[in-house]
């Protein structure tokens, strides 16, 4: 029978091939998902991994959806790297796209380009005043950081309802739950014309960067990370638990925010009850298959768009439920962690009663 | 007076959910694997539930697809984090994740499907009663079965021989195993039960609660039920208690409606949420009295070592 082995030291080369075989079990599921659904599963297979890079407005869309899901994924391997399990980015997404909406309400017909960095910096502000929330109560109150800050995204989506159906709702707008459509000055400017990539990718390419070099180059990333790996080391040698988690949850609620503020401001261009897509939720798993590593989470951020994208060509072309696309994702976290098993064991072929009979 | 008998009716009829929910976490947590999984599985089991209910025309049968469904999926978590074992908290999240996609994947074809006449309960004699009557003695058969589940629950782990061993394995995984217990079985069992009973919960909710299906419609139950077991300290009767607290605070926001209280919606839909950060603040803040009550070895792996 088969037998899980442990290895003595974890294998680098599945380190880089559990994502990819994760992947690929993924892909083989939907092969049999779209059988049964009664399509041709190689036209499924095209749908989802060709059709959206055919031509510059597919790849354009890629970016676009890629977008939230680097920076705030981005800022959850940070988070999760120093053990933090900040859960509710989609709650403080919403709250940077409600802080960004209330600067870009009050642009006027003469208000300058400025007011776009006001309110990526609002955005900003906001997803890391939610998440310092998370971390009061986990530094004040020992709270599990895990349940209150999922309890916020529920909180936080009330929050938009209520803003939205109330206060922020636009007077000429026919009585539906969204505010008045940006002026033109607060839109995040465009990167190419015709096509809706913008500002907001370049900024997330800078940010894997800069992650890396903090992660990587700086002492206080390295002091995150030996928090999280050994808190009895760290606490010896002078970490500041207490620092690590402020640091942590600030900068993934900041990116969060900030992701929140780009979307609002960049594709959507108004508030609405349908701001917050999932993308909070999509980051961790775009987190954990980048292997909380800023250059691999560029990828699965991109793989995770690619997903997104397929979902919404599905349901055009094949008339498949927009929905499969949260079937795939939840199924790929599920076969890497599947997968991530063998880096630290192996699998062996053990006959069941003669040799452990005969070392007996 | 009639209204706050009715307001009680609900409480209880609102919390049965979380009730039967976090009896389930509780079974897991004691063996020692928290479920992360819990909203994921009331989604999938709350459309299995209600899908069967829709075809079979019965309420017990959906039940059962809902326990069935639970399990299965509990089961999945349950093979990775006992025999691979892969980190708890991100398995269950994984499940949590795959549970929404795949709940709504399924149940686009029901959200127009409504149940038959929905039958009243009542006991017959006790349900005359004056206050008690309208409060406690009309509700759904789960209801009690509920109180009898954590009843129950209280003496199988504190008098029963199998109890104490579920207790012995969630405590110390190593001591068990070296008594000769199978662990790793145990574990399993737990995590299935846990599972079926979190099935059931969600099937109430789709069948009983609100006959219907709308993409996520637990909306944070699963989440508040593990909260509650933390919140309980791990005890059946806790739980119970503290499933109905939320339940009356869930019930207050209609209530409050009711009697003209000009607020909106949204603030008074919020509350469940802001009741239970509370809750987890208050009873977090003693990290000592929280390390004593909590399993030893929840959330840690556990390697036989042959």
């Amino acid at each position: 029978m088969l037998r899980l082995e442990a290895r003595p030291t974890p294998s680098r080369a599945m380190s880089w091939l559990s994502p990819l075989l994760a992947l690929a079990v993924t892909v083989v599921i939907g092969v049999v998902l779209f059988a049964l659904l009664g399509k041709d599963p190689a036209r499924g297979l095209a749908v989802f991994f060709v059709e959206p890079f055919r031509g510059a407005y597919a790849l354009s869309e890629l970016a676009v959806k890629a977008t939230p899901l680097l920076l705030i994924g981005l800022g959850l391997a940070l988070c999760y790297r120093a053990n933090v399990w900040n859960i509710g980015a989609e709650g403080q997404f919403v709250l940077g796209a409600i802080a960004a909406t209330w600067v870009a309400l009050h642009a006027g017909p003469g208000t300058g380009r400025w007011i776009v960095v006001a309110l990526l910096a609002a955005g900003a502000a906001g997803g890391m005043a939610w998440a310092a929330l998370v971390a009061l109560l986990r530094d004040r109150a020992n709270a599990n950081e895990i349940l209150v800050s999922l309890m916020l995204v529920y909180v936080a989506d009330q929050l938009l309802g209520y803003l939205v159906y109330g206060p922020w709702k636009d007077p000429a707008g026919y009585n539906f739950p969204q505010t008045i459509t940006f002026l033109e000055a607060t839109r995040i400017p465009r990167l190419f014309t015709g096509l809706r990539v913008n500002a907001g990718f370049v900024a997330a390419l800078v940010a894997v960067g800069a992650f890396w070099l903090f992660l990587f180059r700086a002492f206080a990333g390295f002091q995150l990370q030996v928090g999280g790996l050994a808190p009895a080391a760290a606490r010896y040698a002078g970490f500041s638990s207490r620092r690590a988690l402020w640091t942590a949850l600030l900068v993934s609620g900041g990116m969060a925010g900030l992701a929140g503020a780009f979307e609002v401001a960049g594709p959507l261009q108004q508030l609405t009850p349908y701001v917050p897509a999932g993308y909070g939720f999509a980051a961790i798993i775009v987190a954990f298959v980048g292997r909380l590593h800023p250059v691999g989470i560029l990828f699965s951020s991109l793989l995770m768009s690619l997903f997104y994208i397929g979902g919404e060509l599905a349901q055009s072309r094949l008339g498949l439920p927009k929905s499969l696309t949260g079937v795939f994702q939840g199924l790929l976290l599920f076969s890497l962690l599947a997968c991530d098993t063998l880096i630290h064991y192996r699998v062996r072929w053990r006959p069941r009663h003669a040799a452990a009979r005969g070392a007996a | 007076m009639d209204a706050y008998a009715l307001l009680v009716a609900a409480t209880l009829n609102a919390g049965t959910v979380l009730a039967i929910a976090g009896l389930g976490l509780l079974i897991n947590e004691r063996a020692g694997i928290v479920n992360l999984g819990a909203e994921g599985i009331l989604l999938v089991a709350a459309i299995a539930g209600f899908a069967c209910a829709v075809h079979t025309g019965s309420d017990w049968l959906g039940f059962g697809a809902g326990a069935l469904a639970g399990a299965a999926m509990a089961g999945a978590l349950g093979v990775l984090v006992i025999w691979f074992n892969t980190n708890q908290y991100a398995t269950g999240l994984a499940l949590s994740l795959f549970g929404s996609g795949f709940s709504a994947f399924v149940g686009i074809g029901y959200v127009q499907e409504r149940l038959t006449a929905r039958p009243h309960f009542a006991i017959p004699g006790l349900a005359d009663l004056p206050f008690l009557g309208t409060a406690l003695f009309r509700q759904h058969p789960l209801v009690y079965g509920a109180m009898a589940l954590a009843a129950g629950l209280a003496w199988f782990l504190a008098r029963t021989r199998a109890g104490r061993v579920l207790r012995a394995v969630g405590e110390s995984p190593e001591s068990a195993h070296a008594l000769g217990y199978p662990v790793r079985r145990i574990r399993l069992a737990a995590v299935l039960a846990g599972g079926a009973l979190c099935g059931v919960a969600g099937a109430y909710l789709s069948v009983v609660y609100t006959p219907l299906w709308v993409e996520g419609m637990v909306a944070g139950k699963g989440w508040i039920a593990l909260a509650l077991t933390t919140f309980a300290t791990w005890r059946p009767g806790r739980v119970l208690l503290g499933a109905y607290l939320f339940g009356g605070v869930t019930m207050l926001q209609f209530h409050l409606q009711a009697e003209g209280v000009q607020v909106p919606s949204q603030w008074l839909t919020m509350l469940p949420y802001l009741s239970t950060i509370a809750v987890l603040a208050l009873i977090s803040r003693n990290p000592a009295w929280i390390r004593a009550n909590m399993p030893a070895s929840l959330g840690k792996p556990f390697f036989p070592g042959n």
